[in-house]
């Protein structure tokens, strides 16, 4: 594995089976009463978050903490972008402490990478979530899953299966790491939404795309719906929120289509009533729950494998 | 300032065969072979070819207001160090260049400084606002004599006020200068949209708002039968827009930046934003079409767009960063290493692109005239066998951005002459 997790597309597909069979052991963890390995005993991970995201922090914060590394919350709202403190001077604070990972959510596309590469800091940097860009994380959580529900032969493959990722593609850093990564296990990832939230070049991206929804989902082994986050709803992408739920949301009504053993997934935070219905999100096929303890299991084998551990549980 | 002449032995004019240029009491005073010092001081020019002094339409000098980034003194000096004996120093300072009082400022700085002249470029519209007409006439009559309009940095979007700036600036013979970027198309915008601002989830900024409000302006100008000039072309559709214009005989210019001429999209994967320019870095075959319509005339002018900075508004993440670069002491470099190394342009074809054209354009009287006798003595001396390594901390500009940092390139003006004085020799500031 590379030094840094920036984007799904540093993963091979080596690393990222890697990655999840690791998490694969781990997640056993969630079930014991005692939930704790002494792997990054001494090791300090910060936490460094720009914009803000509990759901993402706290899942972080408990990987690290279960692999009893020091952990540091550092939440920096007002970047460099609203005349806060730079990027740069909280890079070189953190540096200072002597982080040995640096988990940063920031709002610009590609500020973990500029924290990676511009020789602020030293430590590695895990990306949890850049703007509009990527999050790689929540795709390994999201492969995680899949590959528990449909996963064939060995952890992590998903080999023919069908995944649609259905909404805001454009704006979505959930669908590119997605994208990338479960092309990389051998999916088959059909992206779905109405052609002004679709981006440039996506016909370059290993994907089909489609803007009929109806189409796509009785085919499809997973649905995963994206949130349509509010600022969108007014910005001329679509008419108006009803006509986008009667199009691309995923109801009752179209869940009935879907094959028996699909299973329905969402990043959360859900927005119910607009890309999801109520009766889909609470409904046995869907996984959203399970995704969330999934999350903490996949960070635990990130930080593990990006800090240097040889096997889980093998050291002391 | 002394009254000393130089006799500037052997230079290839244009290029061509050794001769000797005397330069005394400011211009050009005798052309020929084996001329007689007489006095003079002597250069030795042999293997450097001789340019008139170079001529940049547009330089942001940032002075008043930004003077942690460039001053009209530190600017000036990049620009001799570059070649360049006129720049035109653009509108968008603090306060804006739109009144007679702020440009006839910086046109006295400029003359304090003495390293070049500057021209100032007057603001299309109050405050670069785009609502009304700035005061265009005061600052063509002013001590500056203004003849260069523009808002660059925004665009005139409005078509109402474009026709109107248009027709007005026919009075004294100004010409407008036009940012063209569509603002609703490009809210937001970071780098060029394409597959790679699809990837790298950077906001993209569309070749179409570019080249719709040149064909509008293009169309202006046909109507109202002014002159029109074109900032920064950056795509191949600008340019077979402006090709279309100029067949159809419509009274356009254009420019193109070295940096368009020679970097490409593909920089933007390192959300290093020193690469974060406005118009931003196109695709290879936009690079292609602008070098094809620079040497075929299409594009009248190289101009650098010259952007200084200072460190921490480019030391950040992308999108916090300021567009643009520096230009002025790279310009004639990138200029050799596309076109004229490429077989794409002659020397003479140079001196057309970097200062006849664009002292035609800005209406400068005393630049951009061929090196002959009674010709104002604004020389420089360039050694294109020579390559060097860029390293920006031997910039005369106060400010560090240069996307060629660490990278080769050809050729280093060795003297610049003003008037006959020199403003460089043996490559330093005199």
């Amino acid at each position: 594995m590379k030094r840094h997790l920036l984007s799904a597309a540093d993963l091979s597909r080596d690393d990222a089976e890697l990655v999840l069979q690791t998490a694969a052991e781990l997640r056993s963890l969630a079930d014991r009463p005692i939930k704790k390995l002494p792997a990054l005993r001494g090791r300090t991970v910060v936490n460094l978050f720009f914009e803000d995201s509990t759901r993402t922090r706290i899942s972080f914060e408990a990987a690290a903490k279960r692999l009893s590394a020091d952990v540091i919350n550092f939440s920096a709202k007002g970047s460099s972008l609203s005349k806060g403190e730079s990027l740069k001077d909280t890079a070189l604070t953190l540096e200072a402490m002597g982080a040995d990972a640096v988990v940063v959510r920031h709002g610009a596309s590609g500020a973990p990478h500029r924290l990676a590469h511009s020789g602020w800091v030293r430590s590695s940097v895990v990306n949890a979530g850049d703007g509009t860009h990527e999050h790689p994380t929540q795709a390994l959580l999201d492969a995680f899953t899949l590959s528990r529900h449909l996963g064939r032969g060995k952890a992590g493959s998903l080999d023919g299966r069908r995944v649609a990722i259905v909404g805001d593609v454009l704006h979505s850093r959930v669908a590119r790491s997605n994208a990338l990564l479960l092309a990389t296990l051998g999916a088959e990832v059909t992206l779905v939404a109405p052609p002004t939230l679709l981006p440039v070049g996506v016909d370059t991206w290993p994907v089909e795309t489609s803007y009929d929804l109806d189409a796509v989902i009785p085919k499809a082994d997973a649905v995963m719906m994206l949130r349509v986050q509010r600022e969108r709803m007014n910005g001329g992408f679509f008419p108006t929120p009803r006509e986008y739920s009667r199009r691309y949301g995923l109801d009752g009504r179209r869940m009935a289509t879907l094959q028996e053993h699909t299973i329905v997934m969402h990043p959360g935070p859900m927005v119910r009533g607009m890309e999801i219905s109520a009766d889909v999100a609470d409904s046995d096929r869907s996984v959203i729950v399970e995704q969330v303890t999934n999350g903490v299991a996949v960070r635990m084998a990130v930080l593990y494998l990006l800090l240097g551990g040889a096997q889980p549980g093998g050291e002391e | 300032m002394s009254t000393s002449s130089y006799l500037v032995q052997n230079a290839a004019v244009l290029g061509g065969e050794p001769t000797d240029l005397l330069l005394r009491d400011g211009v050009v005073a005798e052309v020929g072979t084996g001329l007689a010092a007489d006095g003079a001081e002597v250069v030795d020019a042999t293997g450097l070819v001789a340019l008139p002094g170079l001529v940049d339409l547009h330089t942001h000098l940032r002075e008043p207001g930004r003077e942690d980034a460039e001053t009209v003194e530190s600017g000036t000096q990049a620009a001799a160090l570059g070649g360049f004996t006129a720049v035109h120093a653009m509108a968008n300072t603090e306060p804006v260049a739109d009144t007679a009082g702020v440009v006839e400022q910086v046109w006295r700085l400029g003359r304090e400084a003495g390293h070049c002249d500057v021209y100032p470029v007057g603001a299309v519209t109050v405050g670069l606002q785009g609502e009304r007409l700035a005061e265009l006439g005061a600052m063509a009559d002013s001590a500056a004599r203004v003849r260069v309009f523009s808002d660059d940095g925004k665009c005139v979007s409005d078509a109402v006020l474009m026709r109107r700036a248009l027709e007005y600036v026919k009075a004294f013979d100004g010409v407008v200068a036009q940012h063209a970027q569509e603002p609703r198309l490009t809210e937001g915008a970071q780098m060029n949209e394409g597959e790679l601002s699809g990837r790298l989830g950077l906001t993209g900024w569309p070749a179409v708002a570019e080249e719709a409000v040149i064909a509008r302006d293009c169309l202006l100008a046909e109507h109202v039968g002014s002159r029109l000039h074109v900032c920064h072309v950056s795509t191949a559709g600008s340019v077979q827009i402006v090709r279309e214009a100029k067949a159809r005989g419509v009274d356009v210019t254009a420019e193109a930046c070295p940096h368009h001429l020679i970097l490409t999209d593909e920089l933007a994967a390192t959300y290093d934003p020193i690469y974060k320019v406005n118009p931003p870095l196109r695709t290879r075959a936009d690079v292609e079409a602008l070098r094809a319509g620079l040497a075929d005339g299409t594009i009248d002018i190289v101009a650098t767009d010259h952007a200084p900075h200072p460190h921490e508004d480019k030391d950040c993440e992308w999108a916090a960063a300021a567009f643009g670069m520096l230009g002025l002491e790279t310009a004639l470099s990138i200029v050799q290493e596309t076109m004229v190394d490429a077989g794409l342009l002659d020397w003479a074809g140079v001196a057309e692109r970097m200062s006849y054209a664009p002292a035609r354009i800005g209406r400068v009287a005393d630049h951009g005239q061929p090196l002959e006798v009674g010709a104002p003595a604004n020389v420089v001396l360039y050694d294109p066998s020579v390559r060097r390594t860029v390293d920006p901390a031997r910039s005369a500009s106060l400010s560090r951005n240069t996307p060629y940092r660490g990278m080769e390139l050809p050729g280093r003006v060795v003297a610049t002459f003003l008037r006959g004085r020199p403003t460089v020799l043996a490559g330093a500031l005199v």
